[in-house]
């Protein structure tokens, strides 16, 4: 596991090596507080609180983190450095995971950075502040569930745009999973209890009780394991095709 | 020891290696050749552990790359093809990553990194990022990657593509410093390197072996093996001495280059020419630019394997 943290701190060092670490930073900052003030009504509403910030996490991932995670391995293989890496002595899930924490800590930065909205809702009234850390606790989730979905699209194919693409995509039909938009696809044909698993699978069921403040360990668990999936996923998807 | 056994790889119904076995041992410098696309680089990749054999086994110091992949990876230095490595780092960074990986600690990591720094002369470029670097310097940081932690087997695909005859002439002379207590690998497609560095030679087309031999016995394979060649001083004089070579008993065939009034014997099967063309040229008063002894052309037994 020593090789995890060695292949992280690469990982991590890379991002800030070339303009995109900034660059992501700068945007992540600016739209958060957009949505928060004008789609969000910050001050319109007369409530301490930062809801209007962590309704709009769901839609601001759903771009920006595919942007980060589209190069894990589709940059790897594209330049053919995976095959000096897999030849060191390393485990290939250790590879998985020390990348993914990379970008995981990456994006916890960024939210890290939006610390002067905490203030200022401290500085207005008096808010849950419990509240507010469960909401940051489940925003990072959240990313940590995108990463691992765009870590495993990044795994499948060479090209950086392609593994974007299929990010969004697939972090579309997960974040709206418990929606008609996604289950119609499903409904008249399949099972009822298909259909209830399908629904049970949407981010924003689980974010949305999170974001308001209530910890369910099922909703935890719900993300510990949709990130173990995929991280696994990742793993296979690179064993059989890392050499093409 | 690094050992094959039937090694295969099948994408499909293609057998890119198709039951590859051979062993070298300590000393050796192996040199694998073959056209391009017979299959080198994916024996070496199965080698090192980047593609998984098909079918057959192969081991790098006793350990399986299968089952024991992070010991047989240990004891191996494995440059890819075409020296990848990470653009944005500088070689200080790229070099201490993989000191990391490799488990280099204390006081031997200091004198490891000190001494591939100083080998492959990287001192100049320590804080350039590598991909800013050119051609020959990353094939050297791709090197120093793969000595860094001395390994006892070193495989290296291609290591000299690319670079300028000064910078293949370092390359090679770093591998033949190596070469005494070392297992090295090397594949290529340029023969002179075979005589330069190898030991042995290995040739494989279609992914099967056709010849494993030395530099000096692929060689003898030629038809130019022990031929004489000779460069006349007066162009005029070639009708004769033609007729004249000819006519020894021991000459099977002769070549004739207008063009340089040059002569080309070739023996019967284990004959020597060589005092027989010189007396001739001797008592005919042919004048001679030049008379030398063939050793073998490799290009044309490649050429004649592989075809």
């Amino acid at each position: 596991m020593h090789n995890v943290g060695i292949i992280m701190r690469r990982e991590l060092a890379s991002y800030f090596a070339t303009p995109l670490a900034y660059v992501f930073i700068l945007i992540f900052l600016v739209l958060a507080n957009a949505f928060t003030f004008y789609l969000g009504g910050f001050y319109e509403r007369g409530q301490a609180d930062l809801e209007p910030f962590f309704t709009f996490h769901p839609w601001l991932y759903l771009f920006l983190i595919p942007a980060v995670s589209m190069k894990l391995w589709a940059e790897e293989r594209k330049s053919g450095s995976i095959e000096l890496l897999m030849t060191q002595p390393v485990m290939l899930r250790e590879a998985v995971l020390g990348k993914f924490l990379a970008a995981w800590l990456f994006t916890a930065l960024a939210l890290a950075l939006t610390f002067p909205l905490w203030i200022t809702v401290n500085f207005l009234g008096t808010p849950d502040n419990g509240a507010i850390l469960a909401a940051y606790l489940g925003s990072l989730l959240l990313a940590g569930g995108f990463l691992a979905i765009g870590s495993c699209m990044s795994a499948l194919t060479r090209s950086q745009v392609v593994a974007f693409i299929l990010g969004v995509v697939a972090c579309f039909v997960f974040l709206l999973a418990g929606f008609p938009l996604v289950l119609d696809l499903f409904r008249g044909w399949a099972p009822q209890a298909l259909i209830d698993a399908i629904a049970s699978l949407s981010f924003l069921t689980h974010f949305q009780s999170i974001e308001k403040g209530v910890i369910d360990v099922r909703d935890l668990l719900y993300f510990a394991m949709l990130i173990g999936f995929f991280l696994f996923a990742t793993g296979i998807a690179l064993e059989l095709r890392k050499a093409d | 020891m690094i050992k094959t056994e039937h090694l295969t790889k099948r994408y499909g119904a293609l057998a890119v290696v198709d039951d590859v076995t051979f062993q070298v041992a300590p000393g050796e410098v192996l040199g694998f050749l073959g056209p391009n696309g017979a299959g080198k680089t994916t024996t070496m990749r199965m080698l090192a552990g980047f593609v998984t054999p098909t079918a057959g086994a192969a081991s790098i110091c006793g350990h399986d790359v299968e089952r024991e992949p992070l010991a047989a990876k240990a004891a191996l230095g494995y440059l890819p093809e075409g020296a990848p490595g990470y653009g944005e780092m500088t070689v200080r960074a790229f070099l201490i990553f993989i000191a990391d990986l490799r488990a280099l600690a204390g006081e031997r990591r200091r004198a490891r990194l000190a001494h591939v720094i100083e080998h492959l002369q990287l001192g100049s470029v320590l804080d350039q990022t590598i991909e800013t670097l050119s051609k020959g310097f990353r094939r050297r940081v791709g090197l120093a990657q793969a000595i860094l932690h001395d390994p006892p087997v070193l495989i290296l695909d291609e290591p000299t593509d690319g670079l300028d005859p000064n910078q293949k002439h370092e390359v090679r002379t770093l591998i033949n410093d190596m070469a005494r207590d070392k297992i090295i690998v090397i594949s290529t497609h340029i023969l002179e390197e075979v005589d330069a560095v190898c030991t042995r030679a290995v040739i494989i087309a279609r992914g099967r072996i056709v010849a494993d031999d030395t530099p000096a016995g692929l060689a003898a394979r030629s038809r130019y093996h022990n031929a004489v060649s000779m460069q006349l001083e007066d162009p005029a004089q070639l009708t004769a001495a033609r007729a004249a070579v000819a006519a020894l008993p021991a000459v099977s065939a002769l070549e004739v280059s207008e063009r340089d009034a040059r002569l080309t014997a070739l023996p019967r099967a284990g004959a020597t020419i060589l005092p027989a063309l010189s007396e001739l040229a001797a008592r005919q008063g042919l004048k001679l630019k030049e008379l030398h002894l063939e050793s073998g052309r490799l290009d044309e037994v490649f050429r004649n394997i592989t075809a």
